[in-house]
């Protein structure tokens, strides 16, 4: 099947069915191997045990970010090149992304206390990021507002390419502010994690990269089986009258 | 050793919290899965299909419609 071909809902209904028992089935072996690692890993000299955290914090951070991504490709998708797919895919990823986005606040809460002495702290990565989760929080209640479906993937993708202007004040915000957040680990020279706890890390990163294309998947056909019941119920409701 | 006992209620949260925010999603889309193909099957069962199923029900729905 040519990648063309997903565009008509049809044809994704079909992949999609064949797809999500293996996604889901891959996840469940990749977390499984990933929380292994994880526990397996040594401690950090400085931070201790609460370094098992980073295996849940980091992958929700960036998934967060990635599904905003995904939402803005989506978002061009619908206003210029108004893909039948576009908004399916962008409704589909927000609530999806919003509870990454939530992960990421509650773990690093969690990792705070007892790294920084605080939950929370009004820092610029911290602050950037709970906006990204405010943004969510938009756009998923703009999508229950508007009723009809094209008329709301229009002002969710306007929201959506607004917001995406959060996602390099999230990337930067470490280094453009003084915050108490660290520094980047990742970079162009590599990482500056030591390799036994950055193997399990990178694991986490694709369990949960695995789970948002399984959930993203799901969440989609969903979507596209709802407008079929939908404009069901409208051809019932224009015949009755 | 002792650093890890301290610090363990936040590790705890931070994985329950984990799990219940990815079994809340599952839940979602499972369930959202079902009551959509649910919806369907009812609505099919009435003898509306889409067009492009081109169902005879659609097609007295279509004539019906030409009628009118």
């Amino acid at each position: 099947m040519a990648l063309g071909d997903l565009a008509n809902p049809s044809r994704f209904l079909a992949f999609a069915n064949r797809a999500i028992p293996w996604l889901g089935g891959l996840t469940v072996i990749v977390f499984a191997f990933g929380l292994n690692q994880a526990m397996l890993a040594p401690n950090d000299y400085q931070q201790g045990a609460t370094v098992k955290i980073m295996y849940l914090h980091v992958p929700s951070a960036w998934l967060s970010m990635m599904a905003w991504a995904v939402m803005t490709v989506a978002a061009l998708g619908t206003l210029v090149w108004r893909h039948p797919l576009a908004d399916v895919a962008a409704k589909a990823a927000a609530p999806i992304g919003g509870a990454f986005a939530l992960l990421c606040l509650i773990t690093g809460s969690l990792w705070g206390r007892p790294e920084w002495g605080t939950y929370w702290v009004w820092d610029a990565r911290l602050t950037s990021e709970l906006v990204l989760f405010l943004l969510y929080l938009g756009v998923v209640a703009l999508w229950r507002t508007v009723e009809d479906p094209a008329r709301a993937a229009r002002a969710a993708a306007i929201l959506t390419l607004v917001g995406a202007i959060d996602l390099p004040i999230i990337k930067f915000s470490v280094d453009w502010w003084n915050t108490l957040h660290q520094g980047a680990s990742f970079g162009l020279e590599g990482s500056t994690i030591y390799p036994t706890i950055l193997f399990p890390l990178l694991i986490m990163a694709a369990a949960f990269m695995l789970l948002f294309a399984t959930l993203q998947l799901a969440a989609m056909r969903n979507e596209i089986l709802r407008r079929r019941v939908r404009t069901l119920r409208l051809m019932r409701a224009r015949t009755a009258s | 050793m002792m650093a890890a006992i301290d610090h363990l209620p936040f590790i705890v949260g931070s994985y329950a919290a984990a799990f219940v925010v990815i079994a809340a999603l599952v839940a979602w889309v499972t369930i959202d899965f079902r009551a959509q193909r649910r919806a369907l099957a009812d609505l099919e069962m009435h003898g509306l299909t889409r067009r492009s199923a081109g169902g005879p029900a659609q097609r007295s729905i279509e004539g019906a419609k030409e009628k009118a």
